[in-house]
């Protein structure tokens, strides 16, 4: 497991190095400058100095190594440099925001908490109601429970979210008024007054995010469950006489938990994407409308940062999500 | 403790029938039969003749729907298990009645260890603790066969070759001491020399334990060599019953006398080509109101298409007891009877 798990950490390096270098270059295809931003007013000669400044006048893969250099080194320096106040880092040039002309890690810093806190939420909530409706559905298959599951399913597969956040929104903030509309990223939870008021900003964009996780969730678990107990070893285990509960709880569960464990591992980096159009919707600042502004703003540099880190994240969660799978898999192993 | 005159286990007119979107498949058509204490019943039949489907309705493992057992009783020492709670069932399950399938490969779960699904009847049924368990565990394995049997709980299936897993089956299903072993084709599935270990195995567990067993196959030769009696069984019912050396000394029904007619000899002339019965078994799609060997039958004459014929006695002995047959043709004395 060790050697393996070694090995395929190994083998990440030249995938990330070649990830980077695609988003590199894609980004930097990309039309428009920060000169752009600059206004029209500032004098020609300070307008190359800016742009001296921030570097874009070297070539390419110049200014590609110097990011590399930046990402892997300068800034976890810095990182170092802020938890136990040394400053091996200093003097260093840093990956800075073109728009707002400080470095990129602290803005991602600041963005990331929210994002966790209600994307995380979302995910974490959508997981618990999906396993539960999945194996109930396959259990009781066709029953009036199935049916319902399948119907929830279908309407979080292909009702977008920008509908049901709006519907949400009229329904529960504006109809009912029981959850503001916008979520206020300024809250900071600090008594339990403080706690119930974040409790009800978050509710309405985890329901969301929530639906739509569980929908996808709960149809691989049902699907999953309904294929391990048409297995013989589902029958041996009805021959001991083992009540349902065991033998649907233990026997069935244990190995359809295999495939949806890895889904489930595989649609964490995600969270950190963050959902745009959700966190857009409830005005929740997080790493999602980072990226859209970003975008807008002709922000390279955070859009480069971003696109990595959130490539870092998904080749991570493969190894994770392999590694999981060979622990609920005896047939697997790695050596 | 049962009376021990009583058979173990009595069958009384079951019928099984599986509801599918096509109609109704009657699988299993009025079967009696009755096993003694300590006997070794053998249950001969091709493919789709209602031999696994019997066996799996005593216990009620078919998954309902799509099966429903209609009618009749199953009598283990004089309770029905038709008519028990499910509760009550599992307490017969694995417990009184132990259950080896065919495929050994697949019948085990993947993903817990031997020990762990050995130990599982014992914790269940004999209110074992884990550790006792594992003890009692280590010694079933030993019993059949299986050496260094302690470490080996801890392996998993995928670790054991095919004849090592139907072992473990065998272990499984003998682990609370069961009145009744129902073996499904347990050496179907294994190759030849394996199939003849794990039938040397059967033979000595029988008489350590001195369980009766029920053993279903289509292999002729494994019956002659294990069996005290055989049902034959054709279109979900029984066609013929008899005492193993009757049967192949002197078979009544066509099926019987055309299945032993389909193993080649090992002495004498080679014959051209192997007989074979023609066609195909019926699927029966509504109640038997005609013999459902008919079609195939070389004896077939007006009687057959007119009722499915009852099964009668032969040597005198009332119906279950001796050798019996369902058949509208006489045979001929035993002296022209094939080959056994």
């Amino acid at each position: 497991m060790l050697t393996f798990t070694l090995r395929r950490l190994l083998l990440a390096i030249p995938t990330l190095l070649l990830i980077s270098l695609v988003i590199f270059l894609l980004v930097d295809l990309a039309p428009g400058s920060p000169a752009s931003e600059i206004p029209l007013t500032v004098p020609p000669e300070v307008r190359a100095k800016i742009l001296e400044a921030l570097g874009v006048n070297e070539p390419v893969h110049v200014r590609y190594l110097l990011w590399l250099k930046q990402f892997f080194w300068v800034e976890p320096l810095n990182g170092f440099d802020a938890i136990f106040g040394t400053n091996y880092a200093e003097g260093m040039q840093r990956i800075i925001s073109y728009q707002s002309r400080s470095p990129v890690f602290p803005l991602i810093g600041e963005r990331l908490p929210q994002t966790l806190t209600v994307i995380g939420t979302a995910y974490l909530v959508g997981v618990l109601i999906a396993l539960p409706i999945g194996i109930y559905s396959a259990y009781k298959q066709y029953s009036l429970f199935d049916q319902f599951g399948t119907m929830f399913a279908m309407i979080g597969f292909s009702v977008p979210t920008f509908f049901t956040g709006t519907l949400f929104i009229i329904i529960f903030a504006v109809g009912l008024g029981w959850f503001p509309t916008k979520y206020d990223t300024t809250l900071t939870v600090t008594d339990w007054e403080s706690f119930l008021k974040q409790l009800r900003q978050m509710a309405m964009p985890v329901m969301v995010l929530g639906l739509a996780n569980a929908a996808a969730i709960s149809r691989y678990m049902r699907s999953s469950m309904l294929e391990n107990m048409g297995q013989d070893y589902v029958r041996t285990a009805r021959a001991k006489g083992l009540d349902e509960r065991t033998v649907i709880l233990k026997h069935v569960l244990r190995n359809s938990l295999i495939p949806v464990v890895t889904v489930i591992a595989l649609g964490i980096p995600s969270i950190f994407g963050g959902a745009i159009i959700t966190e857009n919707l409830f005005g929740v600042n997080g790493i999602g409308s980072a990226l859209i502004q970003a975008i807008r703003g002709n922000d390279l540099p955070m859009v480069q940062t971003l696109a990595f880190i959130f490539a870092i994240l998904i080749v991570m969660f493969n190894l994770i999500a392999d590694l999981l799978y060979g622990m609920l898999d005896p047939r697997i192993r790695y050596d | 403790m049962a009376d021990q005159a009583l058979p173990v286990l009595e069958v009384r007119g079951l019928e099984t029938v599986f509801r599918t979107r096509g109609g109704e498949i009657h699988a299993v058509n009025d079967v009696s039969f009755h096993l003694e204490r300590g006997e070794l019943l053998g249950v001969v039949g091709e493919s789709g003749s209602g031999k696994s489907v019997t066996m799996m309705s005593l216990i009620r493992l078919l998954p309902a729907p799509p099966a429903d057992i209609r009618k009749g009783e199953v009598l283990l020492n004089g309770e029905d298990l038709l008519k028990m709670t499910p509760d009550a069932l599992r307490q017969v399950r694995g417990a009184k009645v132990g259950f080896v399938f065919q495929d050994p490969m697949t019948s085990l779960n993947p993903v817990f260890t031997i020990g762990d699904q050995v130990m599982e009847p014992l914790r269940k049924h004999m209110g074992l603790s884990k550790a006792e368990a594992a003890v009692r565990a280590a010694e079933l394995l030993e019993l059949v066969g299986i050496s260094d049997a302690k470490s080996r709980l801890k392996s998993y299936p995928h670790q054991f070759s095919g004849g090592m897993r139907q072992r473990v089956m065998i272990a499984i299903a003998l682990a609370c001491d069961p009145d009744v072993l129902i073996a499904d084709e347990p050496t179907t599935a294994l190759d030849v020399t394996i199939q003849a270990q794990i039938l040397e195995l059967v033979k000595e567990l029988r008489q350590k334990l001195g369980m009766a067993i029920i053993w279903i196959t289509h292999d002729l030769g494994v019956i002659a060599g294990i069996a005290d009696r055989v049902l034959v069984m054709y279109g979900g019912q029984v066609v013929e019953q008899a005492p193993v050396a009757e049967l192949f000394a002197n078979p009544q029904h066509p099926y019987t006398r055309a299945l032993l007619q389909t193993v080649p000899k090992i002495t004498g002339v080679r014959e051209a080509r192997l007989k074979v019965i023609e066609g195909q078994p019926p699927i029966l799609t509504a109640a038997l109101s005609a013999c459902p060997f008919r079609a195939r039958c070389e004896y077939r004459h007006a009687a057959c298409d007119a009722a499915n014929p009852a099964r009668r006695a032969v040597d005198g002995q009332p119906v279950g007891r001796g050798h019996d047959v369902a058949c509208h043709w006489q045979a001929p004395a035993a002296q022209e009877a094939v080959h056994a």
